[in-house]
């Protein structure tokens, strides 16, 4: 895949080994379009269009995505819209309510009509069979406002990456008006449930972000349980029930290769990397009490972080990798804290009454944690800065659990339980806690953890 | 506070909890490794003495915690005096000591929760004289309940140690 006239090229999308390009592969296969065709030209564009960081008190910007042209251009358009739908901050418009079919996706829409609708950008496109057989997607966003394009970029791709050029076109777009990193193009481990409660199966899984393209990584043979992704490599560290005591292990998802990690005399779990990827921090349980470890995966050495006779577990680094925030029950009930990577001097920073907090997760822009916490008999997720203010609920009920970050910062997945024999739903929220949407899972699912940005 | 559970209650739930083991272990003794090593033939008082439907049956293979607690309630400590007792007079059988947490907790913590409930039950019977050598302890969380619904009556028997009889000691 490749892509021409951008704003900012972005070649590195060939790194990613799902993509199957070598860039020798692509060299003379592609030439595109002029690189002035899809530039944007107007002189009042502006760096962006919505200011996220002002809070959850935005008006979410309309859009109207219309049908790209060429065979699949209106699956393409699906995807994109569908995606939009659960942006909160974008919202598409209701296509029927369109003033003008698109002949020309190159040639400006009528602005004068697009705003009888209230639409603040039109996004027209095309998709082209290129003659060595691969796929040709072009998009433009149009600024209604001015009537000038403010964003276009070609991609070139294998037809099987479809979806995925329906992705990377939303991040483009939803990037250009919001200023921030997009989040489609990125995929979710979870953990796939099935059975009666007693006797649960659980299968490592993972799927694309809107719950397309499930791909099983374990049989159900064993019992796993939180996967969570590496920021930089197709690595997935999980905890597996096997022979012995349950343990710690890292799956490259590419090549199906699995080792244990750390020979720890005792069952390890709860397992994070550190944020160059480099380090795997985790619990380990021996005797009554679980503390906190390190493994460096290219040395193998092992250090102790915690030294406590509670349970220390739940650790996660904060973006920049200098600190980590974990859940103690050393002061009596599971509360949260913060230390220095290197371990010591824990700072509690929960503090609700009568709650207990658990699985905090560091965002990866580092503004908040996400927690699950437990109050007057209900299971909520929320989000709160990491000094410990600022906390907002973004959910609440019977039983909802351990929170995962988009890779923009933006977002949480998150399962929720009904209780009795039934069993988990993923769903996706903001941040802001104004629109949630269920992630579409074939079974029941549990356990979700956002992989990093493909693109 | 002490939860109280009848003798017979209990009796109803090891029975209970035999039977499901029962059908988990139709296909493959070992398949999960959790609750399982029943033998055939159930039936309270037709076990043989020695075993494992005499050890369930007889003894109970299981004691019940409060909520988010470790401590061995004094129902439980009689249990395992039996069960050390019973453990010590057939030293054939080697030991894993399960422990279990209700739903009400999230995953990671109830996994440490169920090796400490799973440890304070194994320290117990060691001090009853069981040698450690024949103790083994995993913690399932709240991975494997046997009841299910959305009530204490539930939760109740969901947090707990089972104590598991394994193959002859080498």
């Amino acid at each position: 895949m490749r892509q021409t006239n951008t704003d900012s090229p972005r070649d590195h999308l060939m790194s990613d080994p799902k993509m199957l390009f070598s860039r020798r592969q692509m060299g003379g296969l592609f030439t595109g379009l002029a690189g002035a065709s899809l530039l944007p030209t107007s002189a009042f564009a502006q760096s962006k269009y919505l200011d996220i960081r002002r809070g959850s008190n935005f008006q979410p910007v309309p859009i109207a995505v219309t049908n790209f042209a060429g065979d699949q251009g209106p699956a393409l358009s699906g995807i994109i819209t569908n995606n939009f739908a659960r942006s909160v901050f974008l919202q598409p418009l209701e296509p029927r309510s369109f003033p003008e079919q698109i002949s020309n996706p190159d040639a400006p829409p009528r602005a004068d009509a697009w705003r009888m609708i209230n639409a603040q950008f039109v996004v027209t496109g095309r998709v082209a069979r290129a003659p060595d057989g691969r796929m040709q997607t072009q998009f433009r966003l149009w600024d209604v406002s001015t009537g000038q394009q403010v964003s276009g970029q070609q991609y070139v791709t294998d037809p099987n990456n479809a979806r995925r050029v329906a992705h990377i076109v939303s991040d483009a777009i939803f990037s250009r008006i919001t200023g921030e990193k997009g989040f489609f193009d990125s995929r979710v481990v979870f953990i796939d449930e099935s059975g009666p409660k007693e006797r649960r199966a659980k299968r490592l899984a993972i799927m694309d972000q809107d719950g397309a393209n499930v791909r099983y990584l374990s049989g159900g043979e064993d019992l796993v349980v939180t996967p969570r992704f590496s920021p930089s490599s197709q690595d997935v560290a999980y905890m597996s029930f096997g022979k012995g005591d349950p343990r710690v292990f890292i799956l490259n998802i590419e090549t199906g290769q699995r080792e244990v990690v750390g020979n720890f005399p005792g069952m390890t779990f709860s397992p994070r990397f550190s944020p160059d990827g480099q380090k795997i921090i985790m619990s380990l349980s021996q005797g009554s009490s679980s503390n906190l470890f390190t493994m460096d995966l290219r040395s193998r050495a092992t250090t102790r972080l915690t030294d406590t006779a509670g349970i220390d577990t739940s650790p996660s680094y904060s973006p920049d990798g200098a600190q980590v925030v974990f859940e103690s029950d050393r002061g009596g009930t599971q509360q949260i804290y913060v230390m220095g990577a290197g371990g010591g001097g824990a700072k509690r920073i929960s503090y609700s009454d009568g709650a207990r907090y658990s699985t905090p997760v560091w965002s990866p822009k580092g503004d908040f944690i996400a927690f699950t916490r437990q109050k007057g008999g209900s299971f909520g997720v929320g989000v709160m800065k990491p000094d410990g203010s600022g906390e907002r609920i973004i959910t609440e009920g019977y039983h909802n659990e351990g929170p995962t970050w988009a890779p923009n910062g933006l977002y949480v997945m998150f399962f929720r339980d009904p209780g009795g024999g039934g069993g988990p739903k993923i769903f996706m929220a903001d941040v802001f806690g104004r629109g949630e949407f269920p992630v579409p899972t074939q079974s029941f699912g549990s356990d979700p953890a956002w992989g990093p940005l493909l693109s | 506070m002490t939860f109280m559970i009848s003798a017979r209650s209990l009796k109803l739930v090891a029975v209970l909890a035999a039977g499901l083991a029962m059908g988990a272990c139709s296909k493959n003794p070992n398949e999960d490794g959790s609750n399982s090593g029943f033998g055939s033939g159930l039936g309270a008082g037709a076990a043989t003495p020695g075993s494992q439907q005499d050890f369930v049956v007889n003894v109970g293979d299981r004691i019940f915690f409060e909520s988010d607690s470790t401590e061995l309630t004094s129902t439980a400590q009689a249990t395992l005096d039996k069960q050390a007792r019973w453990l010590q007079q057939y030293g054939q059988y080697s030991i894993t000591v399960e422990g279990h947490a209700d739903e009400r907790g999230t995953r990671e913590y109830n996994f440490a929760l169920g090796a400490r409930r799973a440890e304070a039950a194994k320290s117990y019977l060691a001090a009853r004289g069981i040698p450690a050598s024949r103790l083994r302890t995993i913690s399932y969380g709240k991975e494997r309940p046997v009841a299910v619904c959305n009530d204490i009556s539930c939760w109740s028997q969901n947090r707990r140690a089972v104590t598991v009889l394994g193959g002859a000691n080498s």
